[in-house]
């Protein structure tokens, strides 16, 4: 059964549309990515499912009930992790937890439980009294995560969780997530991390311009790039320059240029790959490191948008 | 309704925690009180007018006016009189603020008015006393309004030559003091100073106490909070009424405690407790209403409490909240009708005067029709301020 279903979401702001007919489905215990540069339209879209922000157009349920912003009953199902640390910093944590849970209706006798509970999964059982205001970014970070769950919805939204993150927090969340989908939560997870999305996600949704470019599990969407790998070099010099002179090797099918390094989207790196380093060689262009990717989600959005997912 | 409780109740511990709300609400207002009172004397009829009367005339419309009005008013303790022979004497003693003014009758002053000629009455004032001065002038003006109307009777009757012209004369220089000193007496409507300075204050700091609440939608926004609760399972109604209600305690408690506080340490007299119950509630509404009109219109909490605190101390200083507008320009008085303040303290004065609860209706309706007005206006400018 599925926990989320919304069709044909669509959000203007003035002249600029920031979704464009999104729409997807998540099942219970699966976890869901939706995958996109910064201004893809990942925020604009949770925030319409979640009953934050009106919809030009569209339909959203959760556990069968319609979403809007003006619905009330249904948002009980929704727990809602903002990108943004949204606590009060002049409240314990505890009280932080308090407070969001009288709000979601939890009865009293089970919410000082409750918190205790949710205080020992994102490890703040020993700091539930101090104010957040002396917390770390990373403890803030799991609070933040704490609010969303503490009333155990049917439906998890987390809006790029571990920006910002250190290293430990961010395995710690993680770690948290995975967990989520296996006790049969519903989990809608936005990144522009690709490891992030392989990692938790059952299947993800490439967005880039308000729009869906693709959705699947991470092989149906590795499949729509087939066998193309990925070289990155590292140059010194004119990337510019590479990139104008490795037009020649007609089997490359795209490449993009940050500074200090060019992307290249072949089929079969093994076999280009000398003529590559060859044609950099020629063009006065020195390599100083080369990289061999095989397709992954980063290809994928590559290969679909034209664009590196980082741009 | 049970989520708004729930967000004010949130909100309450946050103000009561950084104890902003309570200095301001409590500790600033109850401060000020106690300096004002005690530097500017509590008691308003030791308020005195020092005059001074040299009588070139002799004649029965000044010697009654010297003889019987002025004595009145002095028994009344509200002026003390000093009879001058020299001119020069009473004008050298007002000019060294000995005397706050002097009335100067010329010679013939009462048979010209008699005659039907006329006359003219000196008045002479310090120009660092121009409320004694004022105070002078009316119990003047006053006196001759009267006097004049009586002598076109006494012409009247002359013409038919029916009546005794001493009677007549007589019976027109008794009129005019009863007149004269209704005419003071009403300067008691006003608060004394103690009560004034409380009131004053505690209205005041009630501007900068209720903007607590509502300026605190504008931190939720700051802290990313309020997509939290626009996603909660609670209408964006009860977010706002939240907020409202948080204003409201805060401003309601602030004032209940300081009337209290007021009372029993400087003795302040706020009148009738219903009645002064009924304008607090208004006047804490209106407040309440202005302040969100200024939060709506603000980008930031910081900026809200940068206007909300212009507009509080504009409005406090127009509303008459730091000296009685009876003592300013009359331009002034009616300006600050466009205050809450002014209307607060007009019910504060009327109840404090004896009047009963009727006297609050008009200041009270006063209050809720600014309550009306700008809880309208925030709704109308206000539709962003619940965007995540």
């Amino acid at each position: 059964m599925n926990v989320l279903e919304c069709a044909g979401l669509v959000k203007a702001f003035d002249d600029l549309v920031a979704v464009d007919d999104v729409g997807f489905h998540i099942a219970a215990g699966e976890t869901y990515g939706l995958l996109g540069p910064n201004g893809a339209g990942k925020t604009t879209s949770i925030s319409m499912i979640a009953g934050i922000l009106e919809a030009d157009a569209g339909k959203v349920t959760v556990a069968g009930k319609e979403i809007t912003t003006r619905s009330v009953e249904g948002n009980v199902e929704i727990g809602y992790v903002p990108q943004d640390i949204a606590i009060y910093p002049d409240l314990t944590a505890r009280e932080n937890l308090r407070f969001f849970g009288k709000l979601y209706g939890i009865p009293k006798d089970r919410l000082a439980t409750r918190i205790d509970e949710v205080l020992a999964v994102i490890g703040l059982a020993g700091r539930g009294d101090d104010r957040t205001d002396e917390y770390s970014g990373g403890m803030k970070r799991r609070l933040n995560i704490g609010i969303g769950l503490l009333h155990e919805p049917s439906l998890l939204i987390l809006d790029e969780p571990t920006v910002g993150v250190d290293p430990q927090s961010r395995n710690s969340i993680l770690e948290s997530v995975e967990l989520l989908g296996r006790s049969g939560t519903a989990v809608l997870y936005t990144t522009h991390y690709m490891e992030e999305a392989e990692r938790l996600c059952d299947r993800v949704a490439i967005i880039d311009g308000g729009k869906i470019r693709a959705e699947g599990t991470r092989r149906e969407l590795v499949e729509l790039v087939g066998q193309r790998d990925t070289i990155n070099l590292g140059v010194v010099g004119s990337a510019k320059r590479l990139v104008e002179a490795l037009q020649s090797v007609g089997e490359i099918e795209s490449i993009t240029a940050a500074e200090g390094t060019v992307e290249i989207l072949v089929e079969g790196a093994s076999g280009l790959l000398p003529r590559i380093l060859d044609v950099a060689q020629q063009s006065g262009v020195s390599v100083s490191g080369v990289e061999v990717v095989e397709p992954n989600l980063e290809s994928v959005f590559l290969h679909l948008t034209g664009k590196a997912l980082r741009d | 309704m049970r989520a708004s409780v729930i967000i004010a109740l949130k909100d309450l511990s946050q103000r009561i925690r950084d104890k902003s709300a309570i200095l301001l609400g409590l500790v600033a207002p109850l401060g000020l009180a106690l300096i004002f009172s005690g530097i500017i004397p509590s008691d308003t009829t030791s308020f005195d007018v020092k005059v001074g009367v040299v009588d070139n005339d002799g004649g029965s419309i000044s010697a009654t006016f010297v003889d019987q009005v002025l004595p009145a008013i002095e028994a009344d303790e509200i002026m003390t009189v000093t009879a001058y022979t020299d001119l020069a004497a009473l004008e050298s003693d007002v000019e060294a603020g000995d005397q706050n003014a002097g009335y100067v009758f010329p010679a013939g002053f009462s048979d010209g008015l008699l005659a039907g000629q006329g006359g003219t009455v000196r008045l002479i004032g310090n120009v660092d006393s121009s409320i004694s001065t004022q105070i002078a002038k009316a119990v003047l003006d006053g006196y001759l309004a009267e006097v004049d109307a009586v002598g076109i009777a006494v012409g009247s009757a002359l013409v038919s030559g029916a009546v005794d012209v001493d009677a007549i004369s007589a019976a027109a220089v008794q009129t005019p003091a009863a007149v004269v000193l209704t005419d003071v007496a009403a300067a008691s409507r006003e608060l004394d100073v103690t009560t004034f300075f409380s009131a004053g204050m505690a209205v005041f700091f009630l501007f900068f106490t209720v903007q607590f609440g509502v300026s605190s939608l504008l931190e939720e926004r700051f802290y990313g909070t309020l997509p939290r609760l626009l996603g909660a399972p609670i209408s964006r109604w009860s977010i706002i009424g939240g907020k409202a209600l948080t204003s409201f305690v805060l401003g309601l408690v602030s004032m209940i405690v300081l009337a209290v506080a007021t009372t029993f340490m400087i003795g302040a007299e706020w009148g009738n407790p219903v009645g002064v119950g009924i304008l607090m509630v208004c006047g804490v509404l209106s407040a309440l209403g202005i302040m969100a009109v200024v939060a709506v219109i603000s980008k930031t909490a910081e900026q809200a409490a940068n206007w909300q605190s212009i507009v509080a101390v504009a409005l406090g200083l127009l509303g008459g909240t730091f000296f009685p507008l009876s003592q300013g320009p009359r331009l002034l008085a009616l300006f600050s009708k466009l205050t809450p303040h002014a209307w607060f303290l007009q019910g504060l004065g009327d109840l404090s005067a004896g009047s009963g609860l009727s006297s609050v209706v008009t200041p009270a309706l006063a209050l809720v029709a600014f309550f009306v007005v700008t809880v309208g206006a925030a709704m109308a400018f206000g539709k962003e301020v619940l965007a995540p």
